[in-house]
């Protein structure tokens, strides 16, 4: 008992002098449950995102936003990938994470359980989405866990370009024909909201926080990174000349920051729980794609096997 | 001379073009994150290739033509693509099948595109050989997995063989203008390109456990601009933007 604590304490004061944590290392279980929840959930982010952005890849309006898209989208089955492998080091199959998924069990970012409606909304999440997942993802490079903040620091770059092309897609169409200025304008009333949601709840309605700061999982509350998104964003959307969806939207001199109005929680909650306006499409499609690829993925192996088995037999014979 | 040269442009980039496309369907929906990724890997060389032809069809062309205006804004019977590469992604045997003999035919007619007297046919002749290389090594490998690998892919890869392999005699008539560019140095020679194509494809086939389907090959005429029913969907989603919300910039 009293050696469990030790073990735990010393655990404890490796992270708060700044030391990584390895897959090898030991570790408390609870940091191992979470972590593999929590970075498995972000693998799925990544790979269920490639959906609503993919929607549009077959009907992007020029050859060159067709193969920017089309990179983009793969960027983010790299990012799955590679999160998915930070996971495994901590005793998970890339398959059980898969069945999580499919079966509900593993949540993903509710971002992606909204439609994707028109061009303009592939910038909008460009902009705003993958602007919203690098102020979290940066804090994530100096997590205590190794392979995650490893895999933060090289995903960040490629989300951050992301960003850019997504605002650069924004920009053209604000700066376009007045269509393609509604265009623009529809697509950012529609994920306004639900990008301030993906910091997830109100800090008093948000459990875990503590843990997650001394391991250095958070190490700013979602309240003051929803803050920090707000505050980068509205000279963003300015420039745009585009109006943003929030009539309490306001500057406040002695706070040094944007007043902004209530998130509507109820919806928030509603999304998380399935019933988001896409929530059965996204599992369907990541259902289908893995009942569709089964027989694939066990031919790969099969010849894998042959192929073992005949060197075997090459090398006996001799 | 000119028209014929932008022709044969439009025929070159058209097969990328329509394969690029169908492969860009799947990406998010692949069997695995590995092929998904190398499936959008393909797809993005292959649009590549396909702005390298257009944006020098463009200049060929002259006056307001883009890459882009001849990607998205011409008709069904202005397309010059083999009636191969529009086949759906019925399943990923014939993914697989279909980018194995579009491979096999794109790195012999590149391998000799090289040596075109047109200078930029020939230089993107270069990089797109390197590309198609890969590709080949790719889909080749998937033929010996799926053809030995377990009875229902073989079963698979079998019937989607029989059902694409009658498509890739087109390849080898030669159209009129084939003839022309042939003849000028620009061209290949679809003759020569035969030979090494039976050669390869009867070697993994071999290799794979597939039996050479008896079929005959199908009466198509893509080259000449008349194609199956699936290329009117094709370009309804490839123009929709385009013809939505025309002269606009993106
Ligand atoms: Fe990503
Ligand atoms: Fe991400
Ligand atoms: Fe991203």
């Amino acid at each position: 008992m009293s050696k469990e604590i030790n073990l735990e304490e010393k655990f404890q004061a490796r992270i708060d002098a700044g030391e990584r944590i390895e897959p090898k290392d030991w570790m408390p279980a609870k940091y191992r449950k979470t972590h593999i929840r929590q970075i498995s959930q972000h693998a799925h982010s990544e790979i269920v995102g490639m959906l609503p952005e993919g929607n549009w890849i077959t009907r992007a309006p020029t050859l060159r936003r067709k193969v920017g898209l089309l990179a983009k989208v793969q960027d983010e089955a790299g990012h799955g990938l590679y999160l998915y492998s930070a996971a495994e080091t901590l005793g998970i199959s890339r398959d059980e994470m898969e069945i999580q998924l499919i079966t509900g069990k593993a949540k993903y970012s509710s971002i992606f359980n909204y439609p994707t409606l028109s061009w303009a909304d592939i910038g909008a999440i460009g902009w705003l989405v993958d602007g919203a997942a690098i102020i979290n993802q940066v804090m994530l490079t100096r997590t205590s866990f190794g392979p995650y903040a490893r895999a933060m620091v090289r995903i960040c770059k490629e989300e951050s370009f992301h960003q850019r092309q997504g605002y650069e897609i924004m920009l053209g169409l604000a700066q376009g024909t007045p269509e393609q200025k509604a265009m623009a304008q529809d697509a950012l009333n529609r994920f306004w909201w639900p990008s301030l949601m993906m910091f997830g709840p109100k800090d008093e309605d948000s459990p875990n926080t503590e843990q997650s700061v001394k391991w250095k999982i958070k190490r700013k509350t979602n309240d003051e990174l929803r803050q920090q998104f707000i505050d980068i964003t509205i000279p963003q959307a300015e420039y745009l000349g585009l109006t943003v969806p929030d009539p309490e939207l306001k500057w406040n001199e002695e706070r040094g920051h944007y007043d902004f109005g209530e998130i509507d929680w109820d919806e928030f909650w509603q999304v998380v729980k399935g019933n988001g306006p896409c929530n059965k499409e996204r599992i369907a499609a990541r259902t289908k794609a893995r009942e569709d690829g089964a027989w694939v993925r066990a031919a790969a192996l099969a010849h894998a096997e042959k192929k073992e088995a005949r060197k075997v037999e090459k090398k006996t014979a001799v | 001379m000119k028209d014929q040269l932008y022709n044969y442009l439009l025929m070159l980039g058209d097969n990328s073009m329509i394969l690029g496309h169908r492969l860009s369907e799947l990406c998010g929906h692949g069997p695995a994150l590995e092929t998904d990724i190398a499936l959008t890997n393909i797809s993005l060389d292959l649009f590549g290739q396909v702005r390298g032809f257009f944006r020098y069809a463009a200049e060929v062309k002259g006056g307001e033509a883009t890459e882009d205006s001849i990607a998205f804004l011409r008709y069904d019977r202005e397309h010059y693509n083999c009636i191969l590469v529009e086949q759906a992604n019925v399943d990923f045997a014939h993914v697989i099948a279909r980018q194995f003999f579009f491979d096999v035919f794109q790195e012999l007619q590149l391998k000799q595109l090289v040596e075109s007297k047109d200078e930029e046919i020939a230089a993107i002749a270069v990089k797109s050989l390197k590309e198609t290389k890969y590709h080949l090594r790719f889909s080749s490998e998937w033929m010996k997995r799926l053809g030995d690998g377990t009875e229902e892919s073989h079963e698979r890869l079998q019937a989607a063989v029989d059902t694409l392999y009658p498509f890739t005699g087109e390849f080898f008539h030669e159209t009129p203008l084939e003839k022309e560019m042939k003849e000028n140095g620009i061209g290949v020679d679809l003759e020569l390109i035969k030979t090494a194509f039976d050669e390869t494809v009867s070697q993994i086939f071999v290799e794979a456990t597939i039996k050479m389907p008896e079929s005959k090959q199908r009466m198509v005429k893509g080259k000449y601009g008349i194609h199956s029913e699936q290329l009117g969907f094709i370009l309804s989603d490839f123009q929709y933007m385009q013809r939505a919300y025309p002269n606009m910039e993106w």
